[in-house]
């Protein structure tokens, strides 16, 4: 199965986040690289969103909407920063 | 006199048994990915059993399927809601894996080639429980679903059967693995439609 970009969970974010996470910028904790989520890997799982690191594959997020909650990790990202 | 009939098709419209609560027959095998399919040469292949010690028993792709191949025809059934009966498969039963490995551990974390893991009860692996596949339906397992080896436990939610598998963790706790820390049940029983925490 492919990936897409970041992107392409904004909708989904932004039902959690008051701003735009796709335009934020993140640190991998796994290789340290930084980038934006929207630049990000995205793989749509039937069971969950799972987004991935552009430079090292690893896991930075993983979204699962259940009929009674939003789950949403961000394990894989250390810290986000975003302009004001 | 009933005004309403059954129609002529004369088709039973039972449900089949053998399938769990909220599930649907499926003929095809769906593909769920989480991300990039691993290609594991068997060459490389390794399988690694680390118990709560810390102590690991190693197996090369030529030594764990030495350990015995059998022949399972089971049905398996996904959290998507999709069930596909009655398929047969070959592999190693975790019961000759785990076999003169001590341990007290009651838990087990499954790992996998890409960083995949999911924890299972470890008395729910052996008995006949579950084993390391190899052939799925007559074939070697295709990278896309899980190969060169997969787990297989059909008593529980497929996700449990992790694809691309190198090895188990033993545990003392039920730490949850790649889905259950997002959500996913702790163990997920098909037949309780234990999905989600």
């Amino acid at each position: 199965m492919g990936h897409v970009d970041g992107n392409a969970i904004a909708g989904s974010l932004a039902e959690i986040f008051p701003f735009d996470v796709t335009a934020a910028v993140g640190r991998c904790a796994h290789c340290g690289s930084t980038g934006m989520i929207g630049d990000a890997m995205v793989y749509f799982a039937a069971t969950g969103t799972i987004v991935r690191c552009a430079n090292c594959d690893e896991v930075l997020a993983v979204l699962v909407e259940t009929p009674s909650r939003i789950w949403l990790s961000l394990s894989g990202v250390r810290g986000l920063t975003l302009p004001t | 006199m009933s005004f309403i009939t059954r129609g002529f098709s004369g088709r039973s419209r039972e449900r089949d048994p053998r399938l769990p609560p909220g599930q649907t027959k499926v003929d095809d095998w769906p593909v769920l990915s989480a991300g990039p399919t691993p290609k594991v040469d068997p060459e490389v292949w390794s399988f690694t059993v680390t118990t709560e010690t810390g102590a690991q028993t190693h197996w090369s792709w030529d030594e764990l399927r030495a350990l015995g191949l059998e022949d399972i025809e089971t049905d398996i059934h996904c959290v998507t809601h999709w069930s596909k009966l009655a398929m047969t498969w070959r592999g190693v039963p975790l019961d000759k894996i785990l076999a003169g490995i001590p341990t007290h551990a009651g838990y087990a974390m499954a790992h996998s080639y890409g960083g995949y893991t999911t924890n299972v009860p470890l008395p729910e692996l052996l008995n006949g429980q579950s084993w390391v596949a190899f052939e799925a339906d007559g074939t070697p397992l295709e990278p896309e679903h899980g190969g060169p080896a997969r787990l297989l436990v059909p008593h529980l939610y497929f996700w449990k059967s992790a694809k691309w598998v190198n090895g188990l963790t033993l545990m003392d706790s039920n730490d949850p693995g790649f889905w259950e820390q997002s959500g996913y049940s702790l163990h997920g029983d098909p037949w309780k439609e234990e999905r989600y925490w």
